[in-house]
């Protein structure tokens, strides 16, 4: 566990001072499906109000970090806090914006419908959504563009429209904190803008969002600060000025062959059948 | 039924027809009202309340379990109920008991159904196997041993065995009242259940990480969901047989969702369809009592199921056949109105004008070459239109003014397309015409404006611009 903090001594220098604030403080966090490492050993404290990218390749454990964060798939070990108090407690606080592909858009539901979703651990077990509720959940449908859609069942509407849906649904949440796995993925330019004018929205109110992001060259225009992943933490810090951690060196590394070892070395014990 | 028993009578002489007579005796009008009405004796009046209950409630359930893609593990769970019926036999006759006493047969059921339910679920935690191949591999293991169990049991020759075997097809004269009682409640209790947690069921449904998120118990959700099914298909066991059972969980609910797009509606109609087809299903079979009453509530969900399929108004497949039917009738009008205005411009240099000569059908028929039915569809439309009508005893065309105006709009849309597919889309000139008839027809006004400005920067922009490529090469519709 220790061979890959002798060999990358960046991603110390670049992990940030633990902060009882932080919006998110993750600690030696191990995470393996089907006995295979998808991220080990990560350290991680987002810093508050700000806008943050996860980075890295494919299968580097970006959509992992975000569940293993929401306690929805098991951690082998570690910790994670959410302004300095376990998930469970905070769950309030949390928003979430799953990956588009994870449901069946044929399901028998309208985008109002969906949007409610977000109420619902405010409505509370057993009782209908209420007219407040309902309002609630058109006013985040017109935050990103959608009331006129509120009634369309929801296999009518565009991948984009879709993704709005999604995160109207993260919005009638009221969160202080964001989780979203690939927000950006297959959406048309119109709302790629309205989603990126949201997020910033978001910050300037104090919140903090974290994404999953596949494109490099829109992060320094989107992001405020990036972690850099690939099974552990790679680096992590601002986009830009002179402590910026997205630099060529660091994303050579993320993607890069210099992580072959650990990646082989993760292979040989998933085939040695040894349990992390 | 007895309409079936006529046709064949009719159709396949004395044997048949007596064998028709035998199975599906005629009865009166007025002893079908009675048993619609639920007069004809308590027995009858019990056995379909019943079937009607168990429609209602199986249909409700089965909403939710198709909604989250667990259909078929009631299929898994009813086969695997067979064992436990044969292994509560034998351990009830064993401890000296009553062995064929029902409760304790469906508390067997009930534990074998739960432990093909654990087995499906360990099979794919454990292993890299997909839930079909699972749920396959259990159905018929449990089926294959409970199979194996009643023969021995058949082989013990003792009295009164013979009633096991009625658990697979099902019996559902031998319902009872406390079994409708029972029936009745779970009924009651999975509407009130579906209505309160409709909210709950709806969230876990759709997206259940989603649901995890925010906190909700996904897990003791599933489990609720699990037991009412377990609940449904052990109480169900008599009346329509565990391999049939299955259905009365997935077909109300598949036929209730061609109907509408919202989930409380869908679940109330699958209710209703369910309750519908254990109504007309035991109905039918208080008539002709030698039809099995299981198979015929059955055979009536999937009557309902197909009525659906193809007669529901959005989703419905007649009604998706005419959308397409009127898309085609659309294209080929507008592919006759192109064909006759690019006629018109090779017979002379200038732009045709209204009123316009007639145009041979034969040019027309060289561009445009479509089915005999779909043209005599077309020049109807086009009459009924005010857009062009026939001449010259059929062999020519003559456009309206309206008529031209509109081939004019047409053809220009079309080669704005064609434009733009060469000028920014990089295809080459020969391919451009396929593509661009297959986007023309659903280019909106927006569209086309965006498209003349991105067009006008290039130059100039006739109406319409000159065509891309050599006129006259064929179009199908």
């Amino acid at each position: 566990m220790t061979v890959h903090r002798t060999s990358s001594p960046t991603s110390l220098a670049s992990r940030p001072e633990h902060s009882p604030d932080s919006p998110l403080s993750v600690h030696d966090m191990t995470v393996a499906y089907h006995r295979r490492p998808v991220l080990w050993d990560i350290d991680y404290d987002a810093p508050d109000r700000s806008l943050i990218a996860i980075v890295g390749p494919n299968g580097a454990g970006k959509s992992t970090f975000i569940k293993a964060c929401l306690g929805l798939v098991p951690k082998a070990s570690g910790t994670v806090e959410i302004y300095g108090r376990p998930y469970r407690e905070q769950r309030r606080l949390v928003g979430y914006v799953p990956q588009r592909e994870s449901v069946d858009w044929d399901f028998p539901v309208s985008a109002l419908d969906v949007v409610a979703m977000g109420r619902y651990a405010k409505i509370g077990w057993f009782r209908p959504v209420s007219r407040a509720h309902k309002a609630a959940a058109l006013d985040a449908l017109a935050q990103v563009g959608m009331a006129d859609f509120a009634h369309r069942q929801i296999n009518q509407l565009s991948g984009g429209q879709q993704q709005r849906v999604f995160l109207a649904r993260a919005l009638a949440q009221e969160a202080k904190i964001y989780f979203m796995d690939e927000p950006f993925a297959g959406v048309d330019a119109a709302t790629e803008a309205a989603i990126v004018a949201i997020l910033r929205r978001l910050r300037d109110e104090g919140r903090t969002v974290i994404c999953v992001h596949h494109d490099l060259q829109t992060v320094p225009d989107y992001f405020d600060h990036v972690l850099l992943l690939n099974t552990r933490v790679v680096a992590a810090g601002p986009v830009s000025g002179p402590n910026s951690v997205f630099t060529r060196d660091n994303l050579q590394k993320t993607y890069g062959g210099r992580l072959t070892l650990l990646e082989e070395a993760a292979q040989a014990m998933a085939k040695a059948g040894t349990s992390l | 039924m007895t309409g079936a028993g006529c046709w064949a009578a009719a159709t396949s002489g004395q044997w048949t027809s007596s064998i028709a007579h035998s199975l599906f005796p005629p009865a009166s009008f007025s002893e079908l009202l009675r048993i619609l009405t639920l007069r004809s004796g308590y027995n009858a009046a019990v056995v379909i309340l019943g079937a009607t209950l168990l429609g209602l409630a199986a249909g409700v359930i089965g909403a939710f379990a198709l909604l989250r893609k667990r259909a078929l593990m009631g299929d898994a769970l009813a086969h695997a109920t067979l064992p436990g019926i044969a292994a509560a036999f034998l351990a009830a006759t064993a401890l000296g008991g009553q062995g064929r006493s029902l409760p304790v047969l469906l508390v067997g059921a009930a534990i074998t159904g739960v432990l093909g339910i654990l087995a499906v679920h360990a099979i794919v935690r454990h292993t890299r196997l997909k839930e079909d191949a699972a749920i396959g591999v259990v159905l018929s293991v449990f089926f294959g041993l409970g199979v194996v169990l009643l023969s021995y049991i058949q082989s013990l020759q003792q009295g009164n065995v013979g009633g096991l075997s009625t658990f697979i097809y099902g019996q559902t004269a031998a319902m009872s009242r406390a079994d409708a009682l029972l029936i009745g409640s779970v009924a009651a209790a999975s509407v009130v259940l579906a209505l309160l947690l409709m909210k709950e069921f709806r969230v876990v449904c759709f997206d259940d990480r989603f649901a995890a998120a925010i906190g909700l118990p996904v897990g003791l959700i599933d489990l609720l969901m699990m037991t009412l099914v377990v609940i449904v298909t052990v109480i169900g066991l008599q009346a329509v047989g565990l391999i049939l059972i299955v259905a009365m969980l997935i077909i109300p609910p598949a036929a209730a969702r061609f109907w509408t797009e919202r989930m409380a509606r869908m679940t109330l109609a699958s209710g209703g369809i369910g309750a519908l087809s254990g109504y007309l299903g035991a109905s039918a079979s208080a008539l002709l009592p030698r039809l099995p009453a299981g198979s015929v509530i059955v055979l009536t969900a999937g009557a309902l199921f197909l009525l659906s399929m193809l007669l529901a108004p959005s989703r419905g497949v007649l009604a998706a056949a005419l959308r397409s039917a009127r898309l085609r009738l659309h294209v080929a009008l507008e592919h006759t109105l192109r064909g006759a205005y690019e006629t018109l411009e090779s017979q002379s240099p200038a732009p045709p004008s209204a009123p316009p000569p007639p145009v041979p059908l034969s040019a027309i028929h060289a561009v445009t070459t479509m089915h005999p039915l779909l043209w005599l569809l077309t020049k109807l439309s086009l009459r009924r239109r005010g857009l062009a009508a026939l001449a010259d005893a059929g062999a020519t065309l003559r456009l309206t003014p309206r008529g031209l105006a509109e081939a004019a709009r047409l053809t220009r849309n079309h080669r704005l397309w064609e434009e733009y597919l060469v000028t920014h889309a990089d295809i080459a000139p020969s391919h451009v015409d396929r593509s661009a008839d297959l986007v023309e027809h659903i280019l909106s006004p927006d569209l086309v404006a965006d498209l003349e400005r991105s067009l006008r920067a290039r130059g100039e922009l006739p109406t319409p611009p000159p065509s891309v490529h050599p006129i006259g090469k064929g179009l199908r519709t």
